[in-house]
């Protein structure tokens, strides 16, 4: 029973002419508490995946299931209390005008908490900012504090699912290492199930189990982590980018 | 043979709360070598690199004891002498194509204006010129190029447009700020082996500025790391991963590998003792 699942998943923009096919025949299961990486070029589509799962794109076809339910064009309310996503520029993704406690008791509110003050203090507590953060201003945090700020928000749903849109690639090398390590505490805390999207290989190896190449809006090669640390790629496009990763 | 020799460089912003030093003290020459800066954001590398063009805009104040290209003091140069400098002897390239090329010229136009302004030459000469210049960063089908405007262009071959921009009037020095962070790691690969091609076979020095350790320790022949406006470790670049600083070491520690998976990754704990000790020089 896989916790997430997309079946022959295709994503386009634009009419006619204009049509561009961004992801074309994606399919790939994702069990519960697993992480599932997505790697690929700038434009190959992985990001447009995510999108098209949270439903911020609405011209896909294809088949989506999250924990058995099938997907429909229209989100219900209940798909966003299983399913959310964090962003890749924490600069981008907070209202400057909004304070940490706002940005977290708005969404908290519009999920249908009640004990909206006890959950602020524990979300801040769980991405480890903790109470001094609260009434902070975006402009007043730190690039790593906004990522966890944006996590706090993704996790207040309670969601079973986080979708992870490049969550570090902006973020200095050692704040990286910080988020990265409170990513694998929030999944064996909460039991989340994670799709990470990234275009470093060594950050998708440490957080991911499995991961999918993605080359030219397809999916060219499913393998684990285990194939990717040893080098084990088969198809042509995986071992060049095996070979273009410096370090990895 | 040392084209630039920096001593003592500092680079300070007055604000509210008193003046903010950006860079402290960094010394270092550079020869016909690679010479890559690392740190952080915030460490203060991109500050020294627009330091040496005095590109840092006032209220901003850079002081030095030195800063000579091949002897002569850029420091002591009026602002008319500083622009022969710049880009005719020491070239910049920055990290995001989108925002260096003109929007509204095509690339060709924009290729001529530089060759035209470093040589005295006539529109067709000028022509060739860029269409050669367009040659040597691999890009083979110049008259398209010429044609299109920086839009039309991808990251990769943005920025290989922009090197042969810089490299048109023959400068000594280039000064690469994250050339290739905006770009993806295959591309990447290219831009820097076009890079590398052209320094070395012209006798250049390059002053490549990164955050990213592993390319620089790929990439370059000695590395300055920087850490609060210091240079806290001078080493060989093949030898980067055996540096020694807790900072340095701390950077390298904090990231993931995949020849060695670890259940978590060792997080960097600052030592305020790191910004206070002296800095280190990288002259030789």
């Amino acid at each position: 029973m896989s916790m997430l699942s997309v079946e022959h998943l295709n994503v386009w923009f634009g009419k006619g002419h204009n049509r561009v096919d961004a992801v074309t025949d994606a399919s790939f299961d994702v069990a519960p508490g697993e992480s599932f990486g997505l790697v690929g070029e700038s434009g190959s589509g992985k990001s447009t995946i995510l999108r098209a799962i949270t439903g911020l794109v609405p011209t896909w076809s294809g088949r989506i299931t999250v924990d058995g339910q099938d997907v429909a064009k229209k989100r219900h309310r209940s798909f966003y209390k299983t399913v959310q996503m964090v962003f890749q520029d924490p600069y981008a993704s907070l209202h400057p005008r909004h304070s940490v406690d706002a940005v977290l008791g708005e969404t908290l509110h519009l999920h249908g908490f009640r004990d909206i003050d006890a959950r602020v203090v524990r979300l801040l507590d769980d991405v480890g900012l903790g109470q001094k953060f609260r009434f902070r201003f975006p402009h007043q945090l730190s690039g790593g504090q906004r990522q966890r700020v944006a996590i706090a928000r993704a996790l207040a749903a309670e969601p079973r699912i986080l979708l992870l849109d490049e969550p570090t690639s902006a973020l200095d090398v050692s704040v990286q290492a910080e988020i990265l390590n409170l990513l694998t505490d929030l999944r064996a805390e909460h039991g989340l199930t994670y799709v990470m999207v990234s275009h470093d290989l060594a950050v998708v190896g440490h957080v991911c189990a499995r991961l999918a190449v993605m080359k030219d809006s397809r999916i060219v090669e499913i393998m684990d982590v285990d194939s990717l640390r040893a080098k084990r790629a088969n198809h042509p496009y995986s071992q060049e980018l095996l070979r273009n990763s410096v370090g990895a | 043979m040392t084209l630039l020799d920096v001593e003592n460089l500092w680079v300070q912003f007055p604000t509210r709360q008193g003046v903010f030093d950006a860079v402290r003290g960094v010394s270092f020459t550079l020869g016909k070598e690679r010479l890559g800066i690392v740190g952080e954001s915030g460490s203060g590398k991109s500050m020294t690199g627009r330091a040496i063009l005095r590109l840092i805009r006032p209220p901003g104040i850079v002081r030095a004891d030195r800063i000579a290209l091949e002897g002569v003091d850029l420091l002591g140069m009026t602002e008319k002498e500083m622009r022969a400098v710049r880009g005719q002897r020491i070239s910049m390239v920055m990290q995001d194509p989108k925002f260096s090329l003109n929007p509204v010229m095509t690339i060709g136009d924009q290729l001529i204006e530089a060759y035209r302004l470093a040589n005295k030459s006539d529109r067709k000469g000028a022509k060739q010129a860029a269409l050669d210049a367009l040659a040597s960063v691999s890009i083979r089908d110049g008259e398209r190029v010429m044609r299109a405007y920086p839009h039309e262009m991808s990251g990769g071959m943005g920025q290989r447009i922009m090197i042969a921009m810089m490299l048109i009037p023959g400068p000594q020095i280039l000064i690469a700020d994250e050339p290739t962070s905006a770009l993806d790691v295959s591309v990447q690969r290219q831009v820097l082996a076009i890079m590398d091609d052209l320094v070395t076979s012209r006798g250049m020095g390059l002053i490549f500025i990164s955050h990213d350790l592993n390319l620089v320790a790929d990439f370059c022949d000695r590395v300055l790391i920087m850490y609060a406006g210091r240079v806290v470790e001078v080493c060989r670049a093949d030898r980067l991963h055996e540096a020694t600083h807790p900072y340095t070491r701390g950077l390298l520690n904090s990231l993931p590998r995949l020849d060695e998976p670890r259940e978590r990754l060792s997080v960097l704990k600052r030592d305020p003792a790191w910004s206070e000790a002296p800095g280190v020089s990288g002259r030789i």
